[in-house]
């Protein structure tokens, strides 16, 4: 569990990105936080493992409050992804890379080599085994800095826009394993702008605007709610959007799901035939 | 007129066991919107090294086949000739940004080509307005946001107004709307100077509606290329792992349970709406 209570952060320059913030992550949530570029999301998420601690405010984690311990022991229970997968590649190939945090935990090392193997696999990462990540593409980059998370089973997530450079299929595998991930009682954050993306998921969706909490609520309400969107410069999903257009036809307006979608039409076409 | 000609490309990184082009032939007619998308690691960004040269002259390694580009074979040009014609902006914008502050980032094609004072602060205020960061101008381009960088890397490839631009992921930082506005820019430059626009990216459901030539790649080869409502009707993209638009896949599946709506296959929130307003409006 994740407790902010009236949590304020400014920058060395002075500029105050977090302006009282107050949220309990319970075990097992899976939120999505948007907002803007700039909004504070980032430093919003760095506070989870002590990255960053709050310049007044507290921020406990399992209970323990992170200006009273260090990173490194926050670390063991949070796994974080970060934005630029650059930022946090080092090794010489993908296979030392996953392995990096394992080994550092001082698992065995058949349990290092069985849970490289599948987190390989699970990102089809496997013909890189050997290759420099640098050599990679940016969205297999993104990949690697995943799987190295992803390898040592972390209670709690935390992944900085994961779909940027991902097609279609890697986007899917990734919400079904966040699907996974849920059914463990695992806890998922995510930052993200893609709002498709979201619109799968259907997360508990927390929208940042200037260093504050402006919604916090269901997908669903969040993402059909053309204002609050606009105001935080986020474009409706495309199904919202469609049922927007929609509204002269007294369909209900709240719909991000392509299925219920079809329904609600199918069902008004035979009404109307 | 071609703007570019690939013909049998396959081209090789240094160091590399496998082509990462894999005999790749492409036609660009002057001011085409071409989107090219297709699974990550299939190529697209090897592709866009080529237009302006990177590929082979920075990246050195191995290449076979012809790159022209504005009517200039590429392997007797160097990339600073090329820099007049073609503007590439980068996946990653820290791998662009150099200077100072954001307008010398912007100015420093210009001054290369000479250009005056006067004009060169004409079209760097003109291009940082249309990126929208003409605040930040004296900012340094490492302190603000990936976002803001994107723009920056953006504002710096308009100023050179080129005639191809080249754009490989250029708003995966950017929130939604600033991503919309980027692409209206882009897609208003396409169609009323008549700049030819390379575009790669995932996100269908928000660029597919500017392409008038849509172009899908897997394993370094284009697997479908055409008019991208056609292609969309194609349920073998889809098995590439192409992310078709939810307007469009609403669309098949009202078809696919017998409500067809229009025989034109919508490629845009906008599209499907205005159909289904027509059919079911009472």
């Amino acid at each position: 569990m994740i407790t902010l209570k009236d949590v304020h952060f400014s920058y060395a320059n002075n500029i105050e990105a977090l302006k009282g913030i107050s949220l309990t992550i319970n075990d097992g949530d899976f939120i999505a936080i948007m907002g803007q570029n700039g909004a504070g999301k980032t430093t919003f998420i760095k506070h989870f493992n002590g990255l960053l601690k709050p310049s007044s405010g507290t921020v406990h984690v399992n209970g323990v409050e992170t200006t009273k311990t260090s990173v490194a022991m926050l670390a063991r229970n949070i796994g974080f992804v970060f934005q630029n997968p650059d930022n946090q590649l080092f090794s010489e190939t993908v296979e030392d890379e996953i392995a990096f945090a394992l080994k550092n935990f001082g698992f065995d090392k058949e349990t290092i080599e069985k849970r490289v193997t599948w987190a390989l696999d699970f990102l089809s990462l496997t013909q890189y085994r050997k290759t420099s990540p640098f050599l990679l593409s940016g969205g297999e980059r993104k990949r690697v800095a995943l799987a190295s998370v992803l390898a040592w089973d972390p209670e709690t997530l935390v992944l900085d826009e994961p779909t940027i450079g991902q097609d279609h299929e890697q986007k899917e595998k990734l919400r079904q394993f966040i699907m996974q991930l849920q059914a463990k009682k695992k806890t998922v954050v995510m930052v993200t702008h893609d709002v498709e993306f979201v619109s799968e998921c259907n997360p508990r969706v927390i929208l940042i605007r200037d260093g504050k909490i402006v919604a916090d609520g269901i997908a669903k309400d969040i993402l059909t709610n053309s204002k609050l969107l606009k105001e935080s410069s986020i474009v409706l999903p495309q199904i919202a959007q469609i049922f927007t257009k929609l509204s002269p036809l007294g369909l209900p307006a709240d719909i991000i799901d392509l299925d219920e979608a079809e329904t609600v039409i199918l069902s008004k076409a035979k009404k109307e035939a | 007129m071609s703007i570019i000609e690939i013909s049998d490309l396959v081209y090789t990184y240094p160091g590399a066991s496998k082509p990462s082009i894999d005999g790749l032939s492409l036609n660009i007619e002057k001011g085409d919107f071409v989107l090219i998308t297709g699974p990550s690691g299939c190529g697209k960004t090897s592709l866009c090294r080529t237009f302006n040269g990177l590929i082979p002259h920075f990246y050195s390694g191995e290449l076979k086949g012809q790159i022209i580009v504005a009517g200039q074979n590429i392997s007797g040009k160097k990339t600073f000739d090329l820099a007049k014609h073609v503007g590439l902006v980068f996946q990653n914008p820290e791998n662009q940004l150099f200077a100072l502050s954001v307008e010398k980032d912007v100015a420093f094609g210009l001054e290369n080509l000479g250009m005056s004072r006067d004009e060169m602060r004409k079209r760097v205020d003109w291009a940082l307005n249309l990126a929208g960061i003409y605040d930040l101008r004296e900012r340094s381009p490492h302190e603000v946001s990936g976002g803001q960088q994107q723009r920056v890397a953006i504002a710096s490839v308009l100023a050179m107004q080129p005639e191809i631009i080249v754009l490989d992921e250029p708003t995966s930082f950017l929130d939604p709307l600033s991503a919309e506005r980027i692409f209206e820019v882009i897609y208003k430059l396409n169609q009323e100077q008549g700049i030819t626009v390379v575009l790669v990216e995932h996100r269908l459901d928000l660029t597919v509606k500017y392409a008038n030539h849509l172009v899908v790649m897997d394993k370094g080869k284009i697997c479908f290329e055409g008019n991208p409502r056609d292609l969309l009707c194609n349920e073998e993209i889809s098995r590439i792992g192409v992310g078709i638009p939810k307007a469009t896949l609403l669309y098949k599946k009202l078809k696919a349970a017998g409500f067809d709506i229009n025989k034109q296959i919508p490629l845009s929130s906008d599209e499907i709406a205005d159909q289904l307003l027509k059919v079911l409006r009472p």
